[in-house]
C-alpha cells in the first residue's frame, strides 16, 4: 500500500468533513465511515470495517481512534496520520475558540435549545451506528446471541465492557460464530 | 483547603505546557475502558486544576461541541491554561499514546489478520461490539422515550434515514438540525409565561 497525494487528500477532506458532524461524538459518524469507507468508495468490505470498529472498543484510548485503523489500511502511516489528525484537529480548534466564550452563553436560552435539539439527533446516530455494525457482523444465529447477550449485559449490570469482549473473543475462537 | 465549594478557584498551581502534556499522557496510558473517569480523577481529585463544578461545565461544552468529546476536552482545558500552545501540548498528550496503540493494531491486523485464530476471534468481537453499542444508545435513549415531546420522534427518524435508508449524513442533519432545534426551542421551559 503506497500512499499516493490523491488518496491522502481524499482522506483529510471527508474525515475532517465528519470530524465536524460528529454530533455528540465519534460513535455518532460510524455510519458515514462506514458508507464512505465501504459502500462509496470500496476501501474495505463490511467485515474488515467490523473488524476495526471491535478493534477500536477492545484497544486503550477514546472509540474514536477506529479512524486510525481506518487510514493505515487505505494509505498507510501516512493515512492514519491523516485520518488521525483530521478528525481530532478541526474539532479541537473550535473547542479552543470556543472554549472561551462558553461562559457568556452557557446559559442563554438559544443555547440551551440548540442542545435540546441536537442531542436527539445524536441519539439517533449512534441507533444508526447500531444498526449498520448488527448487519455487518451478525451472519450466525450464534453472532447475533452475542450480541443480544453483550448488549443485555452491558445496560443492565455494571461489569467492564472488556470482560465482554474477551468472552466474545474465546466464543469467537471456537470457530462456530 | 476546606471540603465545601464556595473557593471558585482550585488549591493548585496553574499547570505547565509540560504538566499538560505529561497529564494527558498518563491518563491515557490508564485508559482501559474510557478515559473519562480517569481524566476527572487526575483534574479534580488529584490535581485539582479544577473544581467539580468547573469539570462538568468543561464537559458540557465538549459534549455541546461535534466530534470526539475527549479531544475537544483537551483543547478546551490546555487553552484555558495558556491558550492555543497549551491546549496543542494537552491534545498532543492525549493522542500519542492511543495513535501509537492504534497504529500497532494495525500493522498486526493488517499481517495477521487472515490467520484463522485471529478471524475467528475477530468474528466472535464484532457481534459483541456492536452489542455495546446497543446498550449505549439504549441508555441514552431511554429517558428520552419516557417523557414527552418531540425528541423521541427526532430519535427514530435520523435512525431511520441514516442506519436504514442510508442518506448521505450531511444532507439529513442539513434538514434535521434545524427541525430538532426549532422544535426544541417551542417547547422551552420559560420561566415568565
Amino acid at each position: 500500500m503506497k500512499a499516493d497525494g490523491d488518496i491522502l487528500v481524499t482522506l483529510a477532506i471527508q474525515f475532517a468533513i465528519m470530524s465536524l458532524l460528529a454530533l455528540g461524538g465519534a460513535n455518532a459518524v460510524v455510519p458515514e465511515m462506514h458508507r464512505q469507507a465501504v459502500e462509496l468508495r470500496g476501501w474495505m468490505n463490511d467485515r474488515e470495517f467490523t473488524d476495526m470498529f471491535a478493534m477500536s472498543q477492545a484497544a486503550p484510548g477514546p472509540n474514536v481512534m477506529m479512524v486510525t485503523l481506518i487510514g493505515y489500511h487505505v494509505a498507510g502511516f501516512a493515512g492514519a496520520l491523516v485520518t488521525t489528525l483530521a478528525m481530532c484537529g478541526p474539532t479541537a480548534v473550535l473547542a479552543h475558540f470556543l472554549g472561551r466564550t462558553w461562559d457568556r452563553f452557557k446559559d442563554a436560552p438559544w443555547r440551551v435549545a440548540v442542545q435540546a435539539g441536537v442531542v436527539p439527533i445524536s441519539v439517533g446516530l449512534v441507533g444508526a451506528s447500531a444498526i449498520i455494525l448488527t448487519r455487518a457482523s451478525d451472519h450466525s444465529w450464534l453472532a447475533v446471541a452475542i450480541t443480544l447477550a453483550t448488549a443485555a449485559t452491558a445496560f443492565w449490570t455494571r461489569w467492564n465492557p472488556l470482560w465482554l469482549i474477551g468472552i466474545a473473543g474465546l466464543a469467537g475462537l471456537t470457530g462456530l460464530v | 483547603m476546606s471540603e465545601t465549594d464556595a473557593s471558585p478557584s482550585p488549591a493548585a498551581p496553574i499547570p505547565s505546557h509540560a504538566d499538560l502534556f505529561l497529564a494527558f499522557f498518563k491518563i491515557t496510558l490508564s485508559g482501559f475502558g474510557g478515559t473519562l473517569p480517569w481524566t476527572r480523577r487526575m483534574f479534580v481529585e488529584k490535581k485539582r486544576w479544577l473544581t467539580a463544578e468547573e469539570f462538568n461545565n468543561v464537559y458540557a461544552l465538549c459534549q455541546f461541541l461535534p466530534g470526539p468529546n475527549i479531544v475537544n476536552l483537551t483543547a478546551v482545558f490546555g487553552s484555558r491554561m495558556h491558550g492555543a500552545t497549551g491546549a496543542l501540548a494537552a491534545w498532543t498528550g492525549f493522542l500519542i499514546v492511543p495513535f501509537c496503540v492504534m497504529l500497532a493494531a494495525g500493522v498486526l491486523y493488517e499481517r495477521y489478520g487472515q490467520v484463522e485464530a485471529v478471524r475467528h476471534a475477530l468474528s466472535g468481537i464484532a457481534p459483541a461490539a456492536a452489542g455495546l453499542i446497543i446498550a449505549t444508545v439504549a441508555k441514552m435513549a431511554a429517558p428520552m422515550f419516557r417523557s414527552f415531546g418531540p425528541a423521541p420522534i427526532v430519535v427514530l427518524v435520523t435512525a431511520f434515514a441514516i442506519g436504514l435508508m442510508r442518506w448521505p449524513l450531511f444532507l439529513v442533519l442539513l434538514v434535521l438540525v434545524p427541525v430538532s432545534i426549532g422544535l426544541a426551542w417551542r417547547m422551552r421551559p420559560r420561566t415568565q409565561p
